[in-house]
């Protein structure tokens, strides 16, 4: 018996028991009779037009499954924001890697003899790799320039502000490396295709109707006889937004023209080399700020790689614009961004969005103005954080009671800040190897889509009663290990009155399962917790209307047994919730102006780390995690998800390099790109201040603000350590050993 | 969906023959098949995974007469007449039991994909040193990469489950 309440409960993982028996079911894991294995031939070079393609020896070709572009059922096109991608390169590779042609067979081994038998007659064409030489046009490998897009954000006078009399003005540029997501089970699908019924496929994914899309423009089918079901997923962190859709058209065609199903699972290298990972980026900073530390003008330059084709790049752009001020007053801004097409293969999706790149430059950047005014570093942020009325850098108005110096404080209070900082001071002055440091980043992370994205999404989730009684909860929302299983069904638990274990959270399949938007964005418990909440109420309510359910009535068992009645009675009862964007909320996307998200999470994390000057190795002793994210629907998940982020954070600021030679990766593997192990990290000390906005507080989005924090702190805390101001990531030992002796000879 | 996989006619390879979770099992594979492989494709223990192929990531642990091993880098000739434990066997070892209970408790697993060769390393510590401290903890999940987690609820699950453990064995319990 319970009284509701499920909400703000540590519930346990509902899938948990079945992980830890090993017994749920990956794409991998499962099979369909008569299936054969799927390949892919892709090229060795960064660009290239094709001449011709032969078949070797030792291969029974005529065994052999081959689907090229000619075989394609639509459009060689890619649906996504643009349609400039193909699924198959027919003509000409713009990166390395690209598919070019699908091979299956029955025997893996023989598809891999296959794959290798394939012969490539391409004749090399000019790439272009670094930024510059692709923002000077060097080589141009898209459109006439090489600019995806371009934003612009300005107001107030940035000019004047910055030959002001009174203010230091400061430049530095910051650089971000590539990232791989690296999820622990690589991607795979599974395609089935009958004339009559259509396609089916399964899938290690986020967005089972991208895939959808993507599939329904591919074969021109209408929308009913194209099938995605989400099979268990073993990690996605943005990694499954944008790719299932491509390796979900590939098995398909595939199955399409054997006859029978196919299967596709990248191994390791494949997905690692053909995959999108997070957008390199550099930012060029110039600030004015007075001497007491009060920010006046701030002047930004934000370039992202965005590799071969457009992709999700304009939003990613976007998302770093957005963030590039942080939650801070500029009295004059103007940023500029652009994201730039390089011959890489195309950047994506990975958890932060573009944010973390911003975040790391604009916090790097404002330690960097510290040192020079002689203030420290959480005093200069407490003087210019964002307060209730305040508007952000485009312009969107605080209304929410904010109360950021609370969110520092106890950061700062966690770490023991101020001592620690003299203490360490103290030690690193009397020398030795080791030197220890700390440091601080504040920020923010807008919560679900940007600006009218939500409203174009208009997300729909279903609530229904079963004759046993029971509540089912279907979204297209995906679980990928951040719980929304057990989010969705506290919620629905909350809002019908039914007892928890009395809810089921459908597995996504778009045959009976409406679209909710994609996974992405932090937006699951956000934007889509909410429509399953008023499904989930709206069930109640009838249940009431037919006067079977006394609203009253808080036992655990009164709504099963109204629900078995109704459904006996009247059949099955569903309802459903639409998205409705919050009241006041406008975005002026031709001039990046106005509400750019509907919530935001705000955040000050602090790491502690000791270099080791013999090695130039870097360990992060403890790291301080506290946030402000609305109200907390399972604190576990909620600080898990915490966790796993600055950890990944982790990795990108200090273990993550990936190496490039002509634009293909020479690191594929996990043994030699590394991420953090149990003993690369700390204990993360997580914590989550009562909501702004009081108990009833909404939910708001953690999905990616941990990612945004943890580059920038940590290298704030290696300068302090050091006494040096790194501004570039990944930085591996190599890196620092450099900064280091510059350091050494400067100070000569 | 069935976890039958049709396989292509092989050539008769020699039987290997060996016990899993208990029960003996026999298999006709290339002697150089890996045991990943023969476990998930011959025997349909699809509990253990396949994260790099290459030892790296553990995803694929399992034991081997009691010691833990990749077993995508151990040829199935190895494991002739050897006793092999896969996390499918797992629940029913009461003290490990506590380490999988842990693991739900605490939120150590949350894609799942690295959770059972992670509860394998587990078990190789819980079976030597009850008293192990974080450290030490930290250092045998070493070999077990999980990009989700952080390695925080992962630790606590293994630090309340030895507890548990140490609490039953002074109470003279299982």
């Amino acid at each position: 018996m319970h009284d509701g309440g499920w909400v703000g409960r540590s519930v346990q993982r509902r899938e948990g028991s079945d992980k830890v028996n090993g017994k749920l079911a990956y794409i991998d894991d499962l099979s369909l009779p008569g299936m054969l294995h799927g390949v892919t031939v892709r090229s060795p070079v960064a660009r290239a037009r094709i001449r011709g393609i032969s078949f070797g020896p030792g291969v029974p070709w005529e065994e052999v499954v081959v689907v090229g572009p000619a075989d394609l059922p639509g459009p060689n096109v890619v649906k996504l924001i643009d349609v400039d991608q193909p699924l198959l390169a027919d003509g000409e590779v713009r990166h390395c890697d690209e598919p070019i042609l699908l091979l299956a067979h029955a025997d893996k081994a023989v598809a891999e003899r296959a794959r290798a038998a394939v012969v490539l007659d391409l004749e090399p064409l000019p790439a272009v790799f670094d930024l510059d030489a692709a923002i000077r046009g060097d080589v141009v490998v898209w459109g006439k320039d090489n600019l995806f897009r371009e934003y612009r954000v300005a107001h107030g006078d940035v000019d004047a502000a910055l030959s002001e009399p009174d203010v230091i003005v400061l430049e530095g540029t910051y650089e971000t490396g590539a990232q791989e997501q690296m999820y622990i089970e690589p991607q795979g699908m599974i395609a089935e295709f009958d004339p009559e019924h259509g396609v089916t496929v399964r899938g290690s994914l986020q967005c089972p109707y991208y895939v959808h899309a993507a599939l329904v423009a591919l074969f021109e089918l209408p929308p009913e006889r194209i099938r995605v079901i989400q099979a268990t997923t073993g990690g996605g962190f943005g990694g499954k937004e944008e790719y299932p859709s491509i390796i979900a058209a590939h098995a398909a065609v595939l199955a399409r023209k054997a006859g029978r199903p196919v299967k596709m699972i990248y191994d390791r290298v494949e997905d690692v080399m053909a995959t999108t990972k997070r957008h390199p980026s550099r930012t060029v900073v110039r600030t004015a700020v007075r001497p007491d530390g009060t920010l006046v003008a701030l002047d930004l330059d934000f370039v992202i790689d965005g590799g071969a084709y457009l992709t999700l790049s304009p939003v990613v752009l976007s998302r770093g614009t957005i963030h590039a001020a942080g939650p801070y007053r500029w009295p004059h801004v103007r940023l500029r961004a652009r994201a730039i097409a390089t011959s890489h293969p195309p950047h994506g999706a990975f958890r932060g969005f573009g944010a973390p790149q911003s975040v790391f430059a604009i916090e790097r950047h404002l330690d960097r103005v510290a040192t020079r005014l002689g203030i420290d570093p959480a005093e200069l942020r407490r003087r210019n954080l964002l307060r209730q009325g305040d508007r952000t850098a485009v312009g969107q108005l605080i209304t929410e009671p904010v109360d950021l110096d609370l969110v520092l404080d106890r950061a700062l209070a966690m770490s023991n800040w101020t001592e620690t900082r003299a203490r360490f001071e103290a030690e690193n002055g009397a020398g030795g190897p080791l030197r220890r440091g700390l440091g601080l980043a504040f920020f923010y992370h807008g919560a679900g889509f940007t600006g009218a994205g939500e409203v174009h999404l208009a997300s729909v989730a279903h609530t229904e009663i079963t004759a046993e009684g029971r509540l089912r909860v279907l979204a297209a929302s995906t679980e990928i290990g951040q719980g929304t299983n057990t989010i969705f069904a506290q919620i629905a638990a909350d809002a019908s009155g039914v007892a928890i274990e009395g809810v089921d959270v459908v597995q996504p399949d778009t045959e009976f399962v409406p679209n909710s938007g994609p996974t992405v964005a932090s937006r699951t418990t956000m934007v889509v917790g909410r429509l399953v909440g008023e499904a989930s109420r709206a069930l109640r309510v009838r249940l009431v209307e037919a006067g079977l359910l006394d609203d009253r009535s808080d036992a655990s068992d009164a709504f099963a047994a109204a629900a078995r009645a109704y459904v006996a009675r009247h059949g099955v009862l569903r309802t459903q919730a639409s998205y409705r964007p919050p009241e006041g909320i406008a975005w002026d996307e031709k001039n990046f102006q106005g509400d750019a998200y509907a919530a935001y999470a705000w955040a000050a994390y602090v790491a502690e780390v000791t270099v080791d000057l013999r090695s130039a190795e870097v360990r992060v002793d403890d790291f301080v995690a506290v946030q402000e994210a609305g109200r907390i629907v399972n604190p576990t998940l909620a600080a898990g998800q915490i966790e796993g982020g600055v950890a990944q954070g982790i990795g990108w600021a200090i273990y993550e390099r990936v190496v490039w030679k002509d634009g293909r990766v020479r690191n594929p593997q996990m043994t030699n790109y590394i991420i953090p192990t149990a003993v690369d990290t700390p204990r993360i000390r997580v914590e989550f201040v009562p909501p702004f906005a009081g108990d009833a507080a909404p939910c708001k989005g953690i999905g990616e603000l941990p990612m945004d924090g943890p580059a920038p702190a940590i290298l704030a805390a290696v300068g302090h350590a050091t006494g040096t101001e790194p501004v570039a990531i990944p930085m591996l030992p190599e890196q620092l050993l450099t900064i280091l002796e510059e350091s050494r000879h400067g100070a000569r | 969906m069935a976890h039958a996989e049709s396989v292509a006619p092989a050539p008769a390879h020699p039987e290997v023959a060996f016990v899993v979770n208990g029960a003996p099992a026999a298999v006709h594979a290339h002697p150089m098949s890996r045991l990943l492989d023969v476990l998930r494709e011959d025997l349909h223990l699809f509990g253990t995974k396949e994260g790099c192929g290459e030892g790296e990531c553990g995803a694929c642990s399992v034991f081997v007469d009691g010691v833990l091993v990749n077993s995508c880098l151990v040829p199935v000739c190895q494991v002739a007449g050897a006793r092999i434990e896969t996390i499918e066997g797992m629940s029913a070892h009461p003290r490990l039991r506590v380490l999988q209970e842990a693991f739900v408790r605490d939120g150590g697993a949350q894609c799942g994909i690295c959770t059972p060769g992670m509860l394998m390393a587990a078990a190789a510590l819980v079976q030597v040193d009850t008293d192990a401290d974080e450290a030490t903890i930290r250092t045998a999940l070493a070999g077990n990469l999980c990009r989700c987690t952080g390695y925080v609820r992962i630790v606590d699950a293994v630090v309340h489950a030895l507890a548990e453990l140490r609490a039953a064995d002074a109470g003279g319990t299982p």
